[in-house]
């Protein structure tokens, strides 16, 4: 029985403490930094996607006033070992990936020299002064072409250019013969790039008399990196400080150890002076990862009625050039979540992971799981148009209902609850889906097309941690200590590292909660391992599902604990306790209570102030495992009108329903999903990081890889649902990348629903105005 | 090579490399770190200020060619500490998530207040052309705008 | 980001300018207005001048006038005063391509005249300037001279622009109560640039038919052309949706190149759709120009 109401902050549309300082000029990201004789880092470049490197002349620039040093890749590699890479996963074989490349380049973009100057100015005129010649290699950045016996080799000690194979499922072989049709389709989740509004940079300063490492690095895992840096530069951990300043932006795109940081940390500790990286947006088109590029080659056994009975999967994957810390991760998520939101008896992905030109991949919102959902999502429809049926018929059947929970896939992911259904049918009901068919109809006898499209998608969130697992995130479990000072106020210190998520005011809400307290009366504090002893980091929508959870069990501990201190104060029993706004109270007499303050500081008393055993100080620290991943699910409808003469698609209406499982604040979540949406739209209509022949980049900067700008975008409908999950204390599911998820499918299949009378019956992203135009002129052709 | 000119009102004078861009300028300089860099070919807008009370992006003008000119910058909207109704506006709609782009959405939004006629969504998203940003969707930011402009 | 180092000279005057200008070595000064084309590719160190000269405070190059029949815009007149100016209120196409072309920012420093100047494959004014027959006034050591539009643009990202000289102004002649200009154009989804962009001017006679009709085409491929087959075609007919529309299936003149966004055949799709949608809005406004 609940006894005290404490003002209702969850679920409450509490404006971000995070603001005013970014909304005033006052955020501090890592180049805001300066500090007395900080050199600059700057780092020379590739132009070829393969070469050897015959000379290289670093004479002239380290003869530039100004210029400090000037290092290639094989000065490096007399101190500096290869970057980590492939998270040590074992059985792995991991290529060298050096600092930079040591006598070959593999793809545009690669480091091959570094120069350390005064001010970036004088940095980038020596860039400038450096002469190499290579011998440019044939190049291969297509992964199908690269499995083929002619393709050059990246890796020569490999000795092909497979970087490994897997098979995650059951059988499929007899469920497939046994089925009563086979549907077959290619689908291609192209190469993206996260694209931040902030690039990569790095501060490292090293000072020698304390013995001390600090690096300020734009990313989104300080404690992750200080355990990969200091086994990077054997360099005592405990003397090393990693903190992450506002970050703006990161999508998964920092969460690796890149070469340029390490480099930076190396070097500081070198030269023991200060020195900055910072990443100019045409190297961060190259340097920093790429992300999702997976093809899959689908068989889907049906029956008429279009249940799937099973599926099937061939999946290659492009992991770039080297691996990054988890690039592998990418296609083992897709394969396991491979059958999206339906039951299906029989599912099984052959992976085949490739090494190509080009830049490597790693996680980007949505990782793996994005591109499940769009192969499954994809293929839904492609059944539904086999069969001729209608795609929200195909989904239906095969959809997994509530009571089949906890319900376990053939490729071993267990689904832990959820409402698919009741997602679907409020999409459906707010689009008017038997409306807009009419209408759509309206419209084509008048030549005009309108198409719809639906995406029921279900992935996972907040990853437990890995059996055995030693290498990097490997980790599920996230730290929470809130402690209460004498004044009554709270300190929360968190180990996941928000930046722009709005996780700051999400746990001043779920701790002021506890205690009746306001948002402002919680401080929390995050991103500077001096000040957070221990955590992992913010990835694969983890802070709330379960940083949040820590911080509310902790939360619930310092309650408890204050509640028995107030109660032996009051000389009461603790059960007579009630706290309310900050203040117990005696339940057998109203007028008899003892406000937070006074017992937050009669807490710093000595043990024979307290009730026995009862240590001083109101602080509790957990630390909570999650014991299965949440299941995320929602539907997205949306309805995409195709201009025939340009092949321009605008999205007319966008439904968003998506299931929060708890929603500490829906602006907050809704603001998570207008930015997962936007740049899905993005992913289905506009980006491709693709490349020439040569392997030369043809998206290198933002003059030709289109981001969304505001007149590209329509206005999103979102809604939420709230089932609560089962494998944490909040009951949330991990939100983030809903949006990112859901949108290329919907967008695509209302694309192709839009082309069908003109017999247009496949498209790959991105859906560019050329491509759709293209398509149609082969269709009528 | 000389230069003057004012900065968020009040005068400074610096002798400047004629190549010196006025975001460096404001960011190293004058330390007005508020003013961001988000890319180098003049797309993404994070740099945004109001040179003689006109949106330009500072990574596209040189320092010396704002010898003589009123420059203001983010660290200049806020005055007294309070936040400007079109900054008050953005925290109210949630129109900002990781903060990079938001100082140069609100610099290139200003110019649309105090007009006769309030912007309608089309309107506002247009007046964005010039800035990305890749965390909100712009929904929330046009949301902003439209709010401040209702209000000016 | 960083351009690399160079000399900086400010002109006081025009006459100034052309001295300075004068007194290089060819092919080593810059001559900088708004800087919104130059200074970017500076940054990416694509070019590299010895010596940038400043004409951007030369005010006697700005503003927009009217003479003798004719609309004279200066080559400083930046692309938001064009998108306002209520002297160009009998020419629509101006604040219509003005409010296309690139972004706000953009749009508050970039100049008229360096557009031209520049003369970028991809660029909007271009194909403004070669629609309504614009005449560049330019001024060098050796005096003033004059270039029709459609001698102007000699290649891709080269014009009649002698070295040594400036770009001072560009004149229009004025409406005439019975025509209109319209603009249509694809945007580049990254860079904003025209993919394809038409503008159109047509003028029609007293009962009503194409007296005389210009198209200037950007975005395509190689120097800004005009389509003198649409033009051709068009010439003395009594305008229809379809006759606009059949004008425009084929313009032989186009040489349109294949790149990431774009290849030849969709370069000549969107070239037919933009011509007919900017000869549809141009007939509108000439229709509706006649009082």
């Amino acid at each position: 029985m609940r006894r005290d109401a404490p003002p209702d902050l969850i679920g409450a549309r509490v404006p971000r403490v995070e603001d005013p300082r970014l909304l005033a000029g006052r955020g501090a990201y890592v180049d805001d930094l300066q500090l007395p004789g900080m050199l600059q880092l700057d780092i020379l470049r590739s132009p070829h996607a393969h070469a050897r490197i015959c000379e290289l002349d670093v004479s002239m620039a380290r003869a530039l006033p100004g210029v400090v040093a000037v290092y290639t890749g094989r000065d490096l590699a007399q101190f500096l070992k290869p970057v980590p890479s492939a998270g040590g996963m074992q059985g792995f074989n991991a290529p060298p990936h050096h600092v930079l490349a040591v006598d070959r380049v593999r793809f545009v973009g690669e480091g091959v020299a570094a120069v350390l100057a005064q001010d970036r100015y004088i940095a980038r005129d020596a860039r400038e002064l450096i002469n190499v010649t290579y011998d440019v290699l044939p190049a291969v950045t297509d992964p199908g072409v690269a499995l083929t016996p002619q393709a050059p080799v990246l890796h020569d000690d490999i000795g092909s250019n497979r970087a490994f194979e897997l098979r995650i499922g059951n059988d499929t072989q007899a469920a497939l013969a046994a089925s009563e049709r086979i549907i077959s389709g290619r689908f291609i989740n192209q190469r993206v790039i996260p694209g931040p509004m902030e690039t990569r940079g790095a501060v490292a300063h090293f000072e020698p008399w304390e013995g001390r490492l600090t690096v300020w690095l734009s990313t989104q895992a300080p404690h992750l990196m200080k355990r990969e840096f200091a086994r990077y530069l054997d360099f005592p951990e405990h003397r090393l400080r990693v903190v992450a300043p506002d970050v703006g932006g990161a999508f998964g795109a920092k969460n690796n150890p890149y070469a340029e940081e390490l480099l930076a940390a190396a070097l500081s500790l070198k030269h023991g002076v200060p020195l900055k990286w910072i990443e100019e947006r045409s190297e961060h088109m190259l340097a920093t990862s790429h992300a999702r590029a997976q093809a899959v080659e689908v068989h889907a056994g049906v029956r008429a009625d279009g249940t799937v009975q099973a599926l099937h999967y061939r999946l290659t994957a492009d992991m770039g050039a080297y691996y990054h810390a988890i690039t592998h991760i990418g296609p083992m998520m897709t394969a396991a979540l491979m059958t999206g939101a339906y039951r299906i008896a029989h599912a099984a992905t052959d992976i085949i992971s490739v090494f190509t030109n080009a830049t490597p991949t790693d996680p980007y919102r949505g990782f793996g799981r994005a591109e499940a959902t769009y192969f499954i999502e994809r293929t839904m429809d492609l059944i539904a148009r086999e069969l001729g049926l209608d795609v929200l018929e195909v989904r239906r059947r095969n959809l997994i209902r509530p009571e089949e929970f906890p319900c376990t896939t053939p490729t071993g992911h267990v689904h832990e609850s959820g409402n698919f259904q009741l997602c679907l049918d409020r999409a459906l009901e707010r689009f008017d889906y038997e409306g807009t068919r009419r209408e759509q109809a309206r419209l084509r006898a008048a030549g005009r097309y309108l198409g719809i499209g639906i995406a029921t998608h279900a992935w996972r969130a907040g990853f437990p941690s890995v059996p055995g697992g030693k290498g990097y995130v490997t980790s599920g479990w996230e730290k929470s200590t809130v402690s209460i000072d004498a004044a009554g106020k709270i300190r929360v210190v968190i180990g996941t590292s928000p930046h722009g998520q709005g996780v700051v005011t999400t746990t001043a809400q779920i701790v002021a909660q506890q205690f009746g307290l306001l948002p402002q009366d919680v401080r929390v504090i995050h991103g500077d391992t001096d000040a957070v002893a221990q955590g992992n980091g913010t990835m694969g929508s983890r802070s709330l599902v379960v940083g949040g959870s820590a911080t509310l069990l902790a939360a619930q501990q310092v309650r408890a604990k204050a509640i028995r201190l107030a109660a032996h104060l009051l000389q009461i029993d603790p059960r007579q306790v009630v706290l309310e706004s900050a203040c117990f109270r005696d339940a057998g007499n109203s007028q008899r209570g003892i406000a937070l303050t006074e017992v937050a500081a009669h807490a710093f008393a000595g043990p024979r102030d307290l009730p026995d055993g009862m240590e001083p100080c109101l602080e509790a620290a957990v630390l909570f495992e999650p014991a299965n991943f949440t299941t995320c699910f929602g539907t997205h409808v949306c309805a995409v009108e195709v201009d025939v003469q340009t092949g321009a698609a605008a999205i007319r209406r966008y439904i968003a329903i998506d299931d929060a499982g708890r929603a500490i604040n829906p602006t907050l979540v809704e603001g998570q999903i207008h930015g997962g949406l936007a740049q899905g739209i993005g992913q289905a209509l506009m980006e491709g990081a693709s490349y020439d022949s040569a392997g030369q980049p043809l998206a290198a900067s933002l003059l030709d890889y289109a981001t969304p700008k505001a007149s590209d975008l329509p206005h999103f409908e979102v809604e939420l649902t709230e089932t609560p999950s089962t494998v944490n204390p909040l009951g949330a599911r991990g939100i983030g990348e809903a949006g990112a998820i859901g949108a290329p499918p919907a967008v695509v299949n209302a694309v192709l629903d839009a082309l069908a009378p003109l017999g247009v019956r496949h498209l790959d992203m991105p859906l560019t105005p050329q491509r759709v135009w293209r398509a149609i002129q082969e269709a009528r052709a | 090579m000389n230069i003057s000119l004012r900065v968020n009102g009040r005068p400074v004078e610096a002798v400047v490399e004629p190549r010196l861009l006025l975001v460096h300028f404001l960011r190293e300089r004058l330390r007005l770190t508020g003013t961001h860099i988000g890319c180098d070919t003049s797309q993404c807008g994070a740099c945004t200020v109001h040179l003689d009370g006109r949106a330009v992006k500072s990574c596209t003008v040189l320092a010396v060619q704002a010898d003589g000119c009123d420059i203001t910058t983010i660290e200049g909207l806020a005055a007294e500490g309070e936040l400007h109704p079109l900054q008050a506006a953005f925290q109210e709609q949630h129109a900002l998530q990781c903060g990079f782009c938001t100082p140069g959405m609100i610099m290139a939004s200003l110019e649309l207040l105090g007009r006769a006629i309030v912007p309608d969504d089309r309107e506002i998203r247009a007046a964005l052309e010039g800035n990305r940003c890749r965390c909100t969707g712009y929904q929330n930011i046009v949301a902003a705008v439209r709010t401040a402009c209702e209000r000016s | 980001m960083i351009p690399a180092a160079f000399e900086y000279a400010v002109p006081r005057s025009l006459e100034d300018a052309v001295a300075v200008l004068a007194d290089c070595e060819a092919g080593t000064a810059a001559i900088l207005a708004g800087g919104m084309s130059l200074l970017p590719t500076m940054k990416l160190r694509l070019a590299a001048p010895a010596l940038l000269v400043d004409i951007g405070r030369l005010r006697e190059l700005a503003g927009i006038s009217r003479a003798s029949g004719r609309l004279r815009i200066g080559a400083l007149t930046t692309h938001a005063e064009l998108l306002a100016a209520p002297e160009l209120a009998e020419w629509r196409v101006f604040a219509e391509t003005a409010g296309v072309l690139g972004d706000p920012q953009v749009r508050n420093r970039g100049t008229f005249g360096g557009s031209l100047a520049q003369a970028h494959p991809a660029a909007d004014w271009p194909a403004v300037f070669l629609a309504l027959r614009g005449v560049a006034c330019l001024r060098g050591s050796r005096g003033e001279r004059s270039v029709r539009s459609e001698d102007f643009f000699t290649g891709v990202l080269t014009t009649a622009i002698a070295e040594g000289e400036i770009l001072t102004h560009v004149t229009f002649p004025a409406g005439d109560g019975r025509s209109g200009a319209a603009y249509s154009k694809m945007r580049q989804q990254a860079s904003g640039m025209a993919l394809a962009g038409v503008a159109a001017r047509i003028t029609l006679d007293t009962a009503g038919r194409i007296e005389e009709s210009t198209v200037g085409v950007t975005g395509i491929g190689g120097a800004p052309f005009r389509a003198r087959s649409i033009e051709q075609r068009l010439s003395g007919l009594l305008p229809t949706p379809s006759i606009l529309e059949e004008s425009c299936a084929d313009v032989p003149e186009a040489d349109p190149t294949n790149d990431l966004h774009a290849d030849a055949d969709y370069r000549r799709q969107l070239l037919r759709v933009h011509a007919t949608r900017a000869l549809t809005r141009a007939l509108e406004r000439a229709r509706s120009a006649i009082p």
